[in-house]
C-alpha cells in the first residue's frame, strides 16, 4: 500500500450527528487531491481526522503507513497543515511565527532560522519579517500560514479551504504559490467549495455531500461523465424562472432551473442560444460557458456548491 | 514519544512566551511585581504600625509586617500563576486559538499545559525572589531562611497554576473571570493572611484550613518565621496533590476540548 492517507469506511460523530459518513480516500505521493463541496459536507472533519487531531469514530485510516490513534505525534511531525481559520501568534513578528512553530518540531534554532527566511522569501513576504502579523491582509496572512506549514519539510501539506475569504488577487497569488509546492513534488491536499480552486489545483478530487463521497475523479473526467461540454446561462425577467423551463425542451442534454436563471446543459452553446432566440424567448442575460465542476456537484447533488 | 521529548517540546510551548515578551506584556509582568509590595508597606508596614506586635498561636510573639509578609508571597505566588493560567490561558486557547496551530505538530496537550505551567512558574519565581530580597533587606527574615521559602513558593505557584489551567478549561466565556476574580479575593482576604486563622470560630477556622491559600500561607510563614513543622510536611502534601490533580485534569479536559 503506497497510499499516504488510506481511508476505508471512515467516520466521524459527533454526538448524534455524523459529519462524515463512511468515507474511501487514497492518496498518493505527488499528487494535489481536493475534497470538493459546500460548506458542512464533512471535508473540515476529514481534513482534522487526517490532521490527527480529531480521533476517527469508526472505520480504519492509515496517515503515512501509521495509526493516527496511537501515532499521532510521529504522524503530525511530518504533516504541514494551514488551518481554515488563520491561527498565526499576534503577540510575535512574522519570523518569530515560523522560528517558534519550526520548534514545536524539535527543528534547531538555527536551522529554524535559515529555513524561516527561506520560507518567507518563498511566499513574498521577505519584507515583513520583523513585522506584526496583525497589520497584515488576509492574503499575507494566507501565506504566512502557509510558509509556517512547510516549516518542517512536510511529506503531505493539508490546506482546509485556502482561499476562502480572499480577495480574488489575493487568490490568485496563493494558488500560485501552491502550484509552485506541487510543481516541487509537494503532495497537497485540500478542501474548498470553490470549484475554480479544484480545477486550477487538484490532480484528483472527490466531491463530497453530506458526509459523503458523491463522485470521483480528475475534475477533467469528472466533468465528462457528469456534465456536458457547455453550458448556457439564461436569466429571465420574471419571478419564476421556472415557467420558462418547459418552452427551453429539447434544446439541450437537460436544463436546470435555479432561483435566478435557467441553465441549459448542450454540445454546442452556440447554437443552442440560436434555437433559444429562434424560439422567440428573450432572455434579458445569456452566457456560452464550458462545463464546470459546479456543473458536476449540481448534478450530483440537486444543489449549488455556494448558497 | 519519550519523556526526553516531552520535555523538548514543553520546553517549546514556554519559550514561545519568552518570544512574546517583547510586547506590552512585560508591563503586566512588572504589575505583579510591586502588588506585593504595595500590600506590604500599606498593610503591613502602615496598619501594622497600629497594631505593633502580635501573638502566635504557639506562643511565640512576631512584629505585624513579619506575620503579613509570608503572606503576600503566597498570595502574589497565587494570584499570579492564576492569572497567567487563566486569563493568559483562555485568550491563548480560545481567542487567539494558539493551541489549535501547537496541536497541528507533534505537540501534545498536556506538553502545552506543562509548558505554559513551567512558563507561569518561571515568572512567578522571579517576583518572589525579588520580594524575599526585599523581606530579607526589611529584616522580616533571615536569608536562609528566605532561601527555603523560595522553593516553597514556587510549589505553591505551580499548585494554583494546575488549579488555574483546569479552571480555564471549564471557563465558558470571558464573565467567568469576574468569578474567579472574587473567588481569588476571598481567598485573599480570609486564608490567614492578616490575622490568624485561630481567630475565626471552630466551624470557619476548620473551612479555611482547608483551602489551598491557606496552606500556601502556612507554609511559607513556617519557613519565614523558622517554625516549620510536621504541619508544614502536610502542607508540602497537599500542594503537591493539587499540583497532580490539575495537570492529570487539565491535560485531559484540554484534549476534549480541542481534540474534537
Amino acid at each position: 500500500m503506497n497510499s499516504l492517507i488510506h481511508a476505508r469506511g471512515l467516520i466521524k460523530r459527533f454526538g448524534d450527528f455524523t459529519a462524515v459518513d463512511g468515507i474511501d480516500v487514497d492518496v498518493r505521493p505527488g499528487e494535489a487531491f481536493g475534497f470538493l463541496g459546500p460548506n458542512g459536507a464533512g471535508k473540515s472533519s476529514t481534513m482534522r481526522m487526517i490532521g490527527c487531531v480529531s480521533p476517527p469514530s469508526g472505520g480504519v485510516l492509515r496517515i503515512l503507513g501509521m495509526d493516527p490513534r496511537r501515532d499521532g505525534p510521529a504522524i503530525r511531525a511530518r504533516l504541514g497543515v494551514c488551518p481554515q481559520l488563520d491561527n498565526l501568534d499576534p503577540e510575535l513578528t512574522v519570523l518569530e511565527n515560523l522560528v517558534t512553530y519550526a520548534r514545536f518540531f524539535g527543528i534547531p534554532r538555527r536551522v529554524a532560522r535559515a529555513r524561516a527566511a527561506e520560507l518567507l522569501d518563498f511566499v513574498q513576504l521577505g519584507e515583513r519579517a520583523g513585522s506584526r502579523v496583525e497589520p497584515l491582509s488576509g492574503g499575507m496572512k494566507r501565506r504566512l500560514t502557509i510558509a509556517r506549514a512547510m516549516v518542517n519539510e512536510p511529506d503531505l501539506v493539508l490546506l482546509d479551504e485556502p482561499t476562502t475569504g480572499l480577495d480574488p488577487q489575493a487568490r490568485h497569488l496563493v494558488w500560485e504559490r501552491l502550484f509552485r509546492l506541487k510543481q516541487q513534488g509537494v503532495t497537497l491536499v485540500l478542501t474548498t467549495h470553490y470549484m475554480d480552486e479544484a480545477e486550477q489545483l487538484c490532480d484528483r478530487l472527490v466531491v463530497m455531500d453530506g458526509g459523503r463521497i458523491v463522485a470521483e475523479g480528475s475534475p477533467r473526467e469528472l466533468i465528462g461523465a457528469h456534465s456536458t461540454r457547455e453550458v448556457v446561462e439564461l436569466r429571465f425577467p420574471t419571478d419564476d424562472q421556472g415557467t420558462y423551463a418547459g418552452k427551453l425542451e429539447g434544446i439541450g442534454e437537460r436544463v436546470e432551473v435555479l432561483p435566478d436563471r435557467v441553465l441549459l446543459y448542450v454540445a454546442d452553446g452556440d447554437g443552442a442560444l440560436a434555437e433559444v432566440h429562434r424560439r422567440s424567448l428573450s432572455p434579458s442575460s445569456s452566457l456560452v460557458r464550458r462545463s464546470s465542476l459546479e456543473d458536476v456537484f449540481l448534478r450530483l447533488t440537486g444543489r449549488t456548491l455556494v448558497d | 514519544m519519550a519523556l526526553p521529548g516531552m520535555g523538548r517540546r514543553s520546553a517549546a510551548v514556554a519559550r514561545r512566551n519568552v518570544a512574546a515578551l517583547k510586547t506590552a506584556y512585560w508591563l503586566v509582568m512588572i504589575g505583579g511585581l510591586l502588588e506585593p509590595v504595595l500590600y506590604l508597606f500599606s498593610i503591613g508596614v502602615g496598619v501594622g504600625a497600629l497594631i505593633g506586635e502580635i501573638p502566635l498561636p504557639g506562643g511565640r510573639v512576631v512584629g505585624y509586617a513579619e506575620f503579613v509578609a509570608p503572606a503576600m508571597l503566597a498570595s502574589s505566588a497565587m494570584s499570579g500563576a492564576l492569572s497567567e493560567t487563566t486569563f493568559n490561558f483562555f485568550g491563548k486557547m480560545k481567542f487567539m486559538r494558539l493551541y489549535d496551530g501547537m496541536l497541528a505538530t507533534p505537540v501534545r496537550p498536556i506538553e502545552i499545559a506543562l509548558g505554559e505551567l513551567a512558563w507561569a512558574m518561571l515568572r512567578g519565581s522571579v517576583y518572589s525572589a525579588a520580594f524575599l530580597v526585599l523581606m530579607v533587606a526589611m529584616d522580616l527574615t533571615t536569608p536562609l531562611r528566605a532561601l527555603a521559602a523560595l522553593p516553597a513558593s514556587i510549589l505553591v505557584g505551580f499548585a494554583f497554576g494546575a488549579l488555574g489551567m483546569t479552571i480555564s478549561t471549564l471557563i465558558r466565556g470571558w464573565q467567568d473571570f469576574d468569578m474567579i476574580g472574587a473567588g481569588m479575593f476571598v481567598l485573599f482576604l480570609f486564608s490567614g493572611t492578616f490575622i490568624p486563622a485561630t481567630a475565626y470560630p471552630d466551624v470557619l477556622r476548620w473551612i479555611v484550613e482547608v483551602t489551598p491559600l491557606y496552606r500556601s500561607v502556612d507554609l511559607i510563614r513556617g519557613i519565614t518565621l523558622g517554625s516549620a513543622g510536621p504541619v508544614q510536611v502536610l502542607d508540602v502534601v497537599y500542594l503537591l496533590v493539587m499540583l497532580a490533580g490539575g495537570l492529570f485534569v487539565a491535560g485531559r479536559r484540554m484534549e476534549r476540548l480541542l481534540c474534537r
